[in-house]
C-alpha cells in the first residue's frame, strides 16, 4: 500500500486528522506487502480472547507468507488510546486493520473515515461504513449444543454459568444455554454469577466454586480464563470451555469448548485486500462458517448423551435447528417469540433479557 | 579500601538538577540495549521506535499533549498532598467520578443547557472528583481512618459504578444494548484546538494547573503551611496550623483536579462514557508526581515523558514487533535509572578512604 | 458441604495469598520501608512458581523458588530504595510495571500448561468433624503455612529482641542509628522478606488456587494486600482479621449472586470493599492507639550522618 500525498494534506475544520511527515521512516514504498494489524484489547498470552484472535493473525502470516506482513499491538485500552494507534498504524501505509474489541467501535468509524484508502475490520460491533467491515462469531450457536449435553449430564438440575458482565453477547448465551437445557431438564434450573470482568482466573474459580457449593454440577462460562473448568475439574462438575480448547485443564470432565476460531474470516478477508475484491460486509459467522468450533466430547461422557449432542450440533450446523425457536417465553411469561417462528438477527444481538430456567432477573 | 561515600549537598545542585536526568537516560539506553540485543533487535533501531518515531510527525506530537494532560492533571493534586503527607492513592477514582458525573450533565442536559453545556460539564466533573474525594477526608479528620485505604477501596466502588451505568441506566437506547453511552454531541463536546491533532481544552487546563500548583506551593501562605506540615508536623502544631484543614483541602484539591481530568478525558479524546475511561491515569500519576520532585514543573516534565514511553510502547509494537511485556520491562527499567540518579542531586559522591561508615 | 462452611472454606482459601503478601508487606513496612512493588513481585513468584514446579513435578520446589524471585524483586527496590535513597513510592510503582512485564516475558512458554492438583491434608477423625472439619483440618498446606507466619511475625515483633529493634528502626532511624543499630542491614532484611511473601502469595495463585500461568493472572491483589497493611493498623493479628473479612465480603458476594438476590451484581461486588472501609473506621475511632501502630519513620529515607 502506498501513501498519496494527498493524504497528508490537512484538511479544513480538522476534518482530516492526517498529518505531515518530520521523520522519513513511515513513507511506504510502492507495491509493498500488504500491511496488517490486530488490535487486541488483552495480552495476547491470556490464554482466551486476544490468544484465539492472535492465532488468526498467526494463519494468515502463514498461509499469505510474502505477501503480507502482520503486527499485532497489545492490550490496547479502549478509548482515547485506541484511536491514536489506529491513525498512527493509517499514517504508517498499513493497508488492514481490525480492531477486536467492541469497545474499539466509534473509534474505528471515525479514524476510517480519514483514511479513505486503509481497510478496517471491527469484531462484535454493529457500525460499518464504505471502508468499516463487521465481523463476530455465533457463540450462542455452541451454547445449544452444551445445553443439550447438560440435559443429559445433570442429576441435579442445576446448571452454574460463570458470566463475565451481563452485556447481550453473554446473555445470549445464557439463554440459548438454558432453552436447549430445559428441553431435555423441563425442571432444571440455571444459576448465573457476574465476576464483571473478563479475566481473573482467582475470582472465576471462585464463582465456579460458589456455584457448585449451591448445587450445580454444570459448570459454563464466558469469561476468558481456564480456571472454571479447572474448578469444575478438581470438584467433580462437568464443565464447558470458552474461547480456546480447555480440555487439557479438565482431563475428565471438561465436556468440549465453544472455540473462537478467527482464522478462516481472517485469511479471507486478507486476500479479498490483496486481490482488490474487499467490500464492507457484516459477517456472523457460527457453526457452519467453521467460525466456531467445538472439540470432540470428552470420552467420558455417556454414549447417549454424546449422541443427543452431536445431533444437536449437527442440526445447529445445518440449520435445521435454530438456537431460539419458538416458543421463547421471558421470566414474566410473555411469549417473545411464537412457536414456528425463529427469533430475528436483530433481536438476539440486543438480547437483555432472560428466558424462563434463568434465576434471578436483570436489573438495570 | 577506597570507596565511594555520599556527602549530603548543602543546597540541592542546578547543574547536578538537570544533569541527573540526562545521566537516567544514557544510563537506560545502555540498559536498554542489552535488552534488545538479546531480543534479537537493534538497539538503535529500538531507541528510535521508543522515543522518536512516536512524535515524529504533527499528529504524534499532538498525542503528547494529549496523553500527559490527564497524568499532569492527577499529579499536581497529589503532589500538593503528598507534600502534606496526605496520601491520597485513589485519584483513579476520583477521574472515574468526574467522567460520571460530567457525563450525566452531558447525556441529559445538553439541549436545556446549550453553550453552557461544556462549562457546567467541567463544574460537575470537578464536583465528582471533589466528592468522591471527601470521603476519606471525611473518613479521616473525623474517624481517624487512614486515606490511603479508603481513597484506593473507592476506586473500585467508583469503577464497579461505572459499569452499572454505562450497561444499565445511561446505556445508549439505539445501541442494540451494548455498555455505552450514546456519543456525546452539540455543545458537550471539546473540539481540538489545533487542527490534524488532538491537542485542546485539556492540555490547556493542565498547564494551567500547573502554574496553580506552582503559585499555590511558593507563594501563597496555604503552600507555606501544607510544607510545614508535611515536613515537621510538631512545629506545625506548635504554630497552630489545621492539620485537619490541609487534609481536607489537599483532598478536595486533588480529587476536583483529577476529576477534570476525568470529564475532560470523556468529552475530549473518548467523545462517549465507556464502561473504561482511564488505563489507569491515575495510579501512573503517582509516579508522575515523585518523577517530577512534587514540583509543578517537574511534573510536567515528568508527565511528557511518562507519556511519551506509552506513545513509544505502541510505537515498539508497531514497528518493532516487540511484545507490550517488553514496553513494561523498559519502562521500569527508565524509572528505576531516573529514580537512583536523584541521589546526585542531594549528594556529592566522593571516592576516599571509608572513615565513618556511612549508615553502617 | 454446609452452605456455611463452603463459604468460610472459599473465605480462606481467596484470603491465603493476600494473607501471605500482606504480611511480609508488614514486616518491611514495620522497618519503616514502604514497598508498593506488591503487585509486580507477586506476579513474578507467580510466573517462576510455576515454571519450577511444571519443570521439577514439585510443589515445594516452585514455592521456594518463588520465594527466591521476590525477594530477588525486593532486593531491586532496596538497592534503589537504601543505597540510592531513591523515593520508596516511585520506585515500588515502578517495580510493579517491571514486575509485570517481566513475568509476562519470562511466562510466554507456560501459557496453556497445566498442574496437577496439589493434595489436600487429611488427618481422619478431625478433617471430618461437621462444619469445621474441613474448614480447619481438610486444605492444603499452604493455608496453614501462612497462618503459622502470622503467628510467627506476631511473636518475632512483639517478643524478640530482634524484633524489637526492627520496630525501633522503623519508628526513629535516627536514633536506632545513635545506639548502634545497623539500620540499613535491617531494613534490607526486611524488605527481602517482604518480597519472598510476595511470591509465595504469588506461587500459591499460580500453584495451588488455579494451577495455570496467564500474564497479569495476579489481577490487582497486590493492592488489596498493600490495602490491608493500612487495615491491620500494623498488627498481624489484624492483619488476620482483615484478610478473611475482605475474603468472606469477596465470597458471600458471589454466593448472593447465586443465589438471586435482587441487587445488580456491579453493587454486589462493591461489598468487600465497602465493608473494608466500614470496619476500618469502627476500629480506627480511638486515635491515639492507631497512632502508636504506624511505624513512624515510614517511607523516610534514611542516611546516616557519622
Amino acid at each position: 500500500m502506498s501513501i498519496k500525498r494527498r493524504d497528508f494534506i490537512i484538511g479544513a475544520g480538522g476534518a482530516v486528522a492526517a498529518t505531515s511527515v518530520l521523520g522519513m521512516p513511515y513513507i511506504a514504498r510502492a507495491a509493498d506487502k500488504l500491511k496488517a494489524a490486530w488490535i487486541l484489547v488483552g495480552p495476547s498470552g491470556d490464554m482466551g480472547y486476544s490468544y484465539q484472535h492472535d492465532l488468526g493473525r498467526l494463519a494468515v502470516q502463514k498461509e499469505l507468507g510474502d505477501r503480507v506482513e502482520t503486527h499485532k499491538v497489545e492490550s490496547v485500552p479502549e478509548g482515547a488510546d485506541c484511536e491514536r494507534v489506529l491513525t498512527q498504524l493509517a499514517n504508517q501505509g498499513y493497508g488492514l486493520i481490525f480492531t477486536t474489541s467492541f469497545g474499539y467501535m466509534d473509534q474505528t468509524i471515525k479514524v476510517a473515515k480519514n483514511f479513505p484508502k486503509v481497510k478496517f475490520e471491527h469484531a462484535t460491533g454493529y457500525k460499518r461504513s464504505a471502508n468499516v467491515a463487521t465481523y463476530n462469531i455465533r457463540f450462542y450457536e455452541g451454547r445449544t449444543v452444551q445445553g443439550t449435553l447438560a440435559g443429559h449430564l445433570s442429576k441435579s438440575g442445576i446448571v452454574g454459568y460463570v458470566g463475565s458482565i451481563p452485556i447481550p453477547e453473554v446473555i445470549m448465551g445464557i439463554d440459548a444455554f438454558t432453552l436447549a437445557f430445559r428441553k431435555i431438564r423441563p425442571d432444571g434450573k440455571v444459576k448465573v454469577i457476574y465476576v464483571n470482568g473478563w479475566f481473573d482466573p482467582g475470582k472465576e474459580a471462585d464463582a465456579a466454586k460458589a456455584l457448585i457449593d449451591q448445587g450445580a454440577d454444570i459448570i459454563c462460562q464466558h469469561t476468558d480464563s481456564p480456571a472454571p473448568v479447572q474448578t469444575a475439574e478438581a470438584r467433580g462438575a462437568w464443565a464447558f470451555g470458552q474461547s480456546s480448547d480447555m480440555a487439557k485443564f479438565g482431563p475428565t470432565h471438561c465436556v468440549t469448548s465453544n472455540v473462537d476460531n478467527w482464522a478462516p474470516y481472517y485469511v479471507e478477508r486478507t486476500k479479498m485486500v490483496l486481490d482488490g475484491s474487499w467490500k464492507s460486509t457484516d459477517t456472523w459467522g457460527g457453526l457452519a462458517a467453521g467460525m466456531l468450533s467445538m472439540p470432540t466430547f470428552n470420552s467420558h461422557v455417556p454414549a447417549a448423551a454424546a449422541a443427543d449432542g452431536m445431533k444437536a450440533y449437527n442440526d445447529v450446523k445445518s440449520g435445521a435447528r435454530h438456537p431460539f425457536d419458538g416458543p421463547v417465553v421471558d421470566k414474566s411469561g410473555a411469549t417473545k417469540v411464537a412457536a414456528g417462528a425463529n427469533m430475528p438477527d436483530g433481536q438476539i444481538a440486543g438480547l437483555n433479557w432472560y428466558v424462563q430456567g434463568v434465576e434471578g432477573d436483570l436489573r438495570s | 579500601m577506597p570507596r565511594l561515600r555520599l556527602e549530603p549537598r548543602a543546597q540541592t545542585s542546578r547543574l547536578a538538577t538537570y544533569l541527573s536526568p540526562v545521566l537516567a537516560v544514557v544510563l537506560t539506553l545502555i540498559g536498554a540495549a542489552v535488552l534488545f540485543a538479546i531480543l534479537g533487535r537493534d538497539p538503535i533501531r529500538a531507541y528510535q521506535a521508543f522515543f522518536i518515531d512516536p512524535i515524529s510527525t504533527f499528529y504524534g506530537a499532538g498525542e503528547l499533549g494529549v496523553k500527559s494532560a490527564p497524568l499532569i492533571l492527577c499529579a499536581i493534586g497529589l503532589a500538593i498532598g503528598f507534600r502534606a503527607n496526605v496520601w491520597n492513592i485513589g485519584a483513579e477514582g476520583q477521574f472515574v467520578l468526574g467522567g460520571i458525573c460530567g457525563s450525566y450533565v452531558a447525556l441529559f442536559y445538553e439541549p436545556t443547557l446549550g453553550p453552557a453545556t461544556l462549562p457546567v460539564m467541567f463544574i460537575a466533573g470537578a464536583l465528582g472528583g471533589l466528592a468522591w474525594a471527601a470521603i476519606p477526608a471525611l473518613l479521616k479528620t473525623q474517624f481517624n481512618a487512614n486515606e490511603i485505604l479508603t481513597s484506593l477501596m473507592l476506586t473500585y466502588v467508583a469503577q464497579l459504578l461505572l459499569n452499572y451505568l454505562v450497561r444499565g441506566p445511561w446505556r445508549n437506547p439505539q445501541g442494540y444494548n451494548f455498555p455505552q453511552s450514546k456519543i456525546f454531541d452539540g455543545y458537550a463536546v471539546i473540539e481540538p484546538w489545533i487542527s490534524g491533532t488532538r491537542i485542546g481544552l485539556g492540555t490547556f487546563l493542565a498547564l494551567i494547573a500547573a502554574a496553580g500548583g506552582w503559585f499555590l506551593l511558593s507563594r501563597s501562605f496555604l503552600g507555606y503551611q501544607i510544607k510545614v506540615i508535611g515536613l515537621t508536623p510538631a512545629a506545625a502544631a506548635y504554630a497552630g496550623f489545621s492539620a485537619k484543614r490541609v487534609t481536607w483541602f489537599c483532598l478536595l484539591l486533588s480529587g476536583g483536579l483529577a476529576g477534570i481530568a476525568g470529564i475532560n478525558e470523556v468529552a475530549g479524546p473518548i467523545g462517549q462514557l465507556l464502561p473504561v475511561i482511564s488505563p489507569g491515569y491515575g495510579f501512573t500519576a503517582i509516579i508522575v508526581a515523585f518523577l517530577g520532585r512534587l514540583h509543578p514543573v517537574g511534573i510536567v516534565l515528568a508527565g511528557l515523558l511518562i507519556a511519551l514511553s506509552y506513545l513509544g510502547g505502541e510505537a515498539a509494537q508497531i514497528s518493532l514487533d516487540l511484545p507490550v511485556a517488553v514496553v513494561g520491562v523498559f519502562q521500569g527499567m527508565l524509572l528505576f535509572f531516573l529514580l537512583a540518579c536523584e541521589l546526585l542531586v542531594r549528594y556529592r559522591v566522593q571516592i576516599g578512604q571509608a572513615i565513618a561508615e556511612s549508615a553502617a | 458441604m454446609h452452605e456455611l462452611t463452603a463459604i468460610l472454606v472459599s473465605m480462606v482459601l481467596s484470603a491465603t495469598p493476600l494473607l501471605l503478601a500482606a504480611s511480609g508487606e508488614l514486616v518491611t513496612e514495620k522497618s519503616g520501608v514502604l514497598n508498593l512493588g506488591v503487585e509486580g513481585m507477586m506476579v513474578v513468584g507467580a510466573v517462576v512458581g510455576f515454571g519450577v514446579a511444571f519443570g521439577t513435578d514439585s510443589a515445594i520446589a516452585g514455592f521456594a523458588v518463588a520465594a527466591i524471585a521476590g525477594a530477588l524483586m525486593a532486593a531491586l527496590f532496596a538497592v534503589l530504595t537504601l543505597i540510592f535513597l531513591a523515593n520508596q513510592v516511585a520506585t515500588g510503582l515502578a517495580l510493579t510495571i517491571f514486575g509485570l512485564g517481566l513475568s509476562a516475558l519470562m511466562g510466554k512458554a507456560y501459557i496453556g500448561k497445566t498442574l496437577p492438583p496439589v493434595p489436600h491434608l487429611h488427618i481422619p477423625g478431625i478433617s471430618d468433624i461437621p462444619l469445621v472439619g474441613p474448614l480447619i483440618f481438610g486444605e492444603n498446606a499452604m493455608v496453614y503455612v501462612s497462618v503459622a507466619f502470622v503467628i510467627a511475625i506476631a511473636w518475632y515483633l512483639s517478643r524478640t529482641r530482634s524484633g524489637l529493634v526492627l520496630r525501633s528502626i522503623g519508628e526513629n532511624h535516627d536514633a536506632a542509628h545513635a545506639l548502634g543499630y545497623p539500620v540499613r542491614r535491617i531494613r534490607f532484611l526486611a524488605v527481602l522478606f517482604g518480597g519472598a511473601m510476595s511470591g509465595l502469595g504469588g506461587a500459591y495463585l499460580s500453584i495451588v488456587y488455579t494451577p495455570l500461568w496467564t500474564e497479569g493472572m495476579t489481577a490487582g491483589r497486590g493492592w488489596i494486600a498493600l490495602a490491608l497493611v493500612v487495615f491491620s493498623t500494623w498488627k498481624p493479628w489484624r492483619l488476620l482479621f482483615g484478610a478473611y473479612l475482605f475474603g468472606f465480603f469477596s465470597i458471600a458476594q458471589l454466593h448472593a449472586q447465586g443465589f438471586a438476590v435482587p441487587i445488580a451484581p456491579e453493587f454486589l461486588s462493591m461489598l468487600p470493599y465497602l465493608a473494608t472501609i466500614l470496619v476500618l473506621v469502627i476500629i480506627s475511632r480511638d486515635a491515639k492507639r492507631i497512632r502508636l501502630n504506624a511505624p513512624a519513620a515510614l517511607g523516610k529515607a534514611f542516611r546516616a550522618t557519622a
